[in-house]
């Protein structure tokens, strides 16, 4: 069996297929990375996994899922004007919460270099937005390296952390869902093992490190110069041309878009130019007017916002470029991911003799998706099963992000709004300010009440608002693969000391604290009957340990048995409770309308047990599967 | 050679992942150039999950064209629906477990249960050959994907790529008893 963990550390030349996301994790080996910091969001938690695979004593550098994207941030700030190369790694929408902080990056003197890796997701595959991190990158002068391929990952990587620390500035790796999750063979190279002491370098004459008021000044022009200097900087390629034939037509593009056109070129009836972008900030602007001084005609392949487009416009405006460029047609070429099929598409409507239309062969019937639902034994879905049946009908329902977010569809419908991560007692409190009539009602996940949480809590006590608080706690960050949290007991190195959440609540001074377990559904519902028409800021703690991460461990340990929930035909009067109010996924209908439990995915947890009318739910005693 | 381009279906939970991954190895062991990528989202939680594979020197993108797709690899029924009615192409193969998970939909009585006559039927119209399997025996639902696996090796449904590529990329993934016991499900093909 191939270990990840020792793959990792393999020190010679050797080929081995990879995620994208793995291999970043033997770039950051093979530059000599010291500090890694992260939070977990996808479509970057299988970095983590790749770094967790290698055991703590072995891990050639320092490894920590900070409390949020912005901590994670700081920390690698940190270690980098040590002397430290650091690396720091999020999703998209965790850009917005490192902000504060990585906007200021730029003016310092970041004496070890440092690298963020971003994952974006176009097509929202798992993101509340399709954000187009290259905006807030511009915003922060922080250059942006876009690898469309798994090699390109690896080899822009190791170049971004070598620039980084030759010119002391931060330098960005955008990556996008499918390019951290594709898998192909990648070449590696072998690495100094480098001693494990993190140097100690720190002094206040590298910077200034105090950006205020017109010490601000000298900071912006320093980092206006770095941009400057990385353009003309000749060790990393910023553009190729990528060219069969000689051609007037030209395509500008980057990223994972640049291999959807690689497809649609195959069936293309002449040839064209394609210019690859390594960088997409700053644009490499000699290749770009070269480029398009020798084109007739430039198309800008452009997968979500305009950025490199209006870039270019520019550019070719100032210089009297002739060429005619086109970028974006309608609306629609703002919005998801450009796959093969909607590059071809846009390349029709670009140049339609040049490239067919999409065709789809057959005649077809349109199917819905499968909704994703919660796990059988789901803790979650018996607090929503409970909370649903307490809660009077024009009661206002808040949402946050984590699994818990999926109680927002059916059956349960609580939740009917969300934003971000830790929203929910703010848009709570603003929902319930000179509102005396409808309760207002919000949950959080235990990860998020850490991550962004804390303030808008503090916020409710402080200003007194009144609304009903559920903390959703399992023990972990669920959605993003279980990672540890501050309350979990864990960290990315084994125990960690633990702050529970009631401890945390109690401190504020909140005097309504509950907790109960999720299973009591009949206890639940009582408690929440009873918190929503009290005054003020009401907590109740609705604990059940995530059962996907228990019965995974229960597998690994080599225990296998199940003993599933059995409906007693004889008991069942078909009243579809289970089905269409708990809504366990184990439950399944038959033609003619009998339910019958689905083994494969019955854990026998029973939490279903006590919502029969008829209890009809059993477990067969002395009968495990 | 021509590209040959493989979809995989199935819901969260079922292994698709380690079946799209033993694929993955053993097309790279059969010496062809290959690349794959898992593309579900909130899939995980129960929903649908996929995986791409492409086989061949001109597959660029690891996300495969529209409607190319040459071998369809599905874990359940209601999903093998799903892909026939989304991505198939007259010509090309699907092989189906026949496990059923309904979806709530199906499951609180608002849409048709797919049943494997449905599905012989739609693809019989769409020109698409289906290969359905299932080992009553099988104790273990999470080893579904070896017996769909067994079907794919025992065809030869992936061009080139032979029992001894199957097993070594399992020798990649696992060891110990977990090894055994799923190379015991794939040889059986061979009897
Ligand atoms: C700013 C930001 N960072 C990360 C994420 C990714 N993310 C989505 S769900 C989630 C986990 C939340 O965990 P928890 O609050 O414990 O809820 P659970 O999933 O365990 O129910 C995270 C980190 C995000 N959406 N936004």
């Amino acid at each position: 069996m191939k270990l990840l963990g020792e793959i990792l550390l393999r020190n010679e030349s050797f080929s081995e297929i990879v995620m994208g996301d793995t291999a970043v994790v033997r770039a950051m080996i093979e530059a000599g990375v010291k500090i890694v910091s992260s939070y977990p969001g996808s479509p970057t938690p299988e970095i983590a996994q790749a770094i967790q695979s290698i055991p703590v004593e072995k891990r050639p550098f320092y490894f920590e899922f900070s409390t949020n994207e912005k901590v994670a941030t700081e920390v690698a700030y940190g270690a980098s004007i040590q002397g430290n190369l650091s690396a720091v790694f999020f999703k998209s929408v965790g850009m917005n919460v490192a902000l504060d902080s990585l906007v200021q990056l730029s003016m310092m003197e970041l004496i070890g270099g440092m690298v963020i890796i971003l994952g974006d997701d176009p097509g929202a595959n798992s993101s509340q937005n399709e954000q187009d991190n290259r905006h807030l990158c511009r915003l922060s002068y922080l250059p942006v390296y876009e690898p469309a391929t798994v090699e390109e990952v690896y080899t822009m990587f190791k170049e971004a952390a070598s620039l980084s620390a030759e010119l002391k500035m931060p330098i960005a790796l955008r990556l996008t869902t499918h390019v951290c999750h594709a898998k192909e063979k990648v070449h590696f190279h072998p690495f100094d093992t480098q001693s494990g002491n993190l140097l100690q370098e720190f002094d206040p004459n590298h910077g200034p490190y105090i950006p205020i008021t017109s010490e601000v000044f000298p900071l912006k022009r320093k980092a206006l110069e770095k941009l400057h200097a990385l353009q003309t900087h000749p060790s990393i390629l910023s553009a190729k041309v990528v060219s069969s034939a000689p051609s007037k037509k030209g395509v500008i593009c980057s990223g994972l878009p640049y291999l959807s056109l690689k497809e649609c070129m195959q069936n293309a009836k002449e040839p064209i130019d394609i210019l690859k972008l390594h960088r997409v900030y700053p644009l490499p602007e000699k290749e770009i007017i070269d480029f398009l001084t020798h084109h007739e005609e430039v198309k800008i392949l452009e997968e979500l916002d305009d950025s490199i487009e209006k870039s270019i416009l520019a550019l070719a405006y100032s210089r009297d470029i002739k060429c005619k460029i086109t970028g974006k047609n309608s609306m629609e070429d703002w919005i998801g991911e450009y796959t093969p099929e909607k590059v071809q598409s846009l390349m029709h409507q670009t140049w339609p003799a040049c490239f067919d239309k999409v065709k789809d062969p057959l005649e077809r019937e349109n199917i819905k998706p499968r909704p994703p639902q919660m796990c059988p034994g789901c803790g979650h879905r018996s607090a929503f099963y409970a909370i649903k049946k307490a809660l009077p009908p024009d009661t206002i329902t808040v949402a946050d992000i984590g699994c818990h977010s999926l109680g927002f569809l059916s059956p349960y419908q609580m939740g009917q709004m969300l934003l971000s991560m830790g929203h929910c007692t703010g848009t709570a409190s603003g929902l319930s300010t000179g509102n005396d009539g409808r309760p207002v009602l919000a949950f959080i996940g235990d990860s998020t009440f850490f991550h962004a949480g804390l303030p808008g809590i503090i916020n409710a006590v402080y200003n007194q608002h009144c609304l009903t608080l559920v903390v959703m706690e399992n023990g972990t960050t669920a959605m993003t693969g279980h990672q540890g949290h501050p309350a979990s007991g864990e960290n990315t190195r084994g125990n960690a000391p633990k702050i529970p959440v009631r401890k945390v609540l109690e401190s504020f001074g909140i005097e309504s604290i509950q907790e109960i377990d999720t299973y009591r559904q009949q206890e639940l519902q009582e408690m929440v009957k009873k918190a929503i028409h009290e005054p003020g800021l009401k907590v109740i703690i609705a604990k059940h340990p995530c059962m996907l991460k228990f019965m995974r461990n229960k597998r690994r340990k080599g225990d296998v048995m199940i003993q599933p929930v059995e409906v007693d035909q004889d008991t069942c009067h078909q009243i579809y409770e289970c089905i269409e109010d708990f809504a366990c996924p184990t439950f399944q209908r038959t033609d003619d309308g009998k339910v019958v439990t689905q083994h494969d995915l019955c854990i026998g947890d029973q939490s279903c047990i006590s919502t029969c009318p008829t209890k009809a739910l059993k477990v067969k005693k002395g009968d495990p599967s | 050679m021509n590209n040959f381009n493989i979809y995989l279906i199935g819901v969260g939970g079922q292994g698709i992942g380690l079946l799209a991954e033993t694929i993955l190895r053993a097309i790279d062991y059969a010496g062809f150039p290959v690349k794959s990528v898992d593309t579900h989202g909130l899939a995980q939680r129960g929903g649908t999950v996929v995986s791409q594979i492409r086989m061949g020197e001109n597959a660029f993108s690891p996300l495969i064209p529209a409607f190319d797709t040459d071998l369809i690899l599905s874990l359940e029924i209601h999903e093998a629906y799903r892909a026939l009615m989304s991505i198939s192409k007259p010509g090309s193969t699907l092989v189906c477990y026949e496990a059923s998970w309904q979806p709530l939909s199906v499951r609180s009585g608002k849409e048709k249960r797919i049943d494997k006559e449905n599905l012989l039927m739609a693809a019989e119209k769409m020109k698409i050959k289906v290969l359905m399997v299932k080992d009553p025996k099988l104790g273990d639902s999470r080893m579904q994907n070896m017996v769909l696996l067994k079907k794919v090796a025992g065809e030869h449904l992936i061009p080139g790529v032979n029992q001894d590529h199957y097993i070594q990329a399992l020798e990649d993934l696992m060891k110990g008893s977990a090894l055994e016991a799923n190379k015991k499900i794939l040889l059986e093909a061979a009897n």
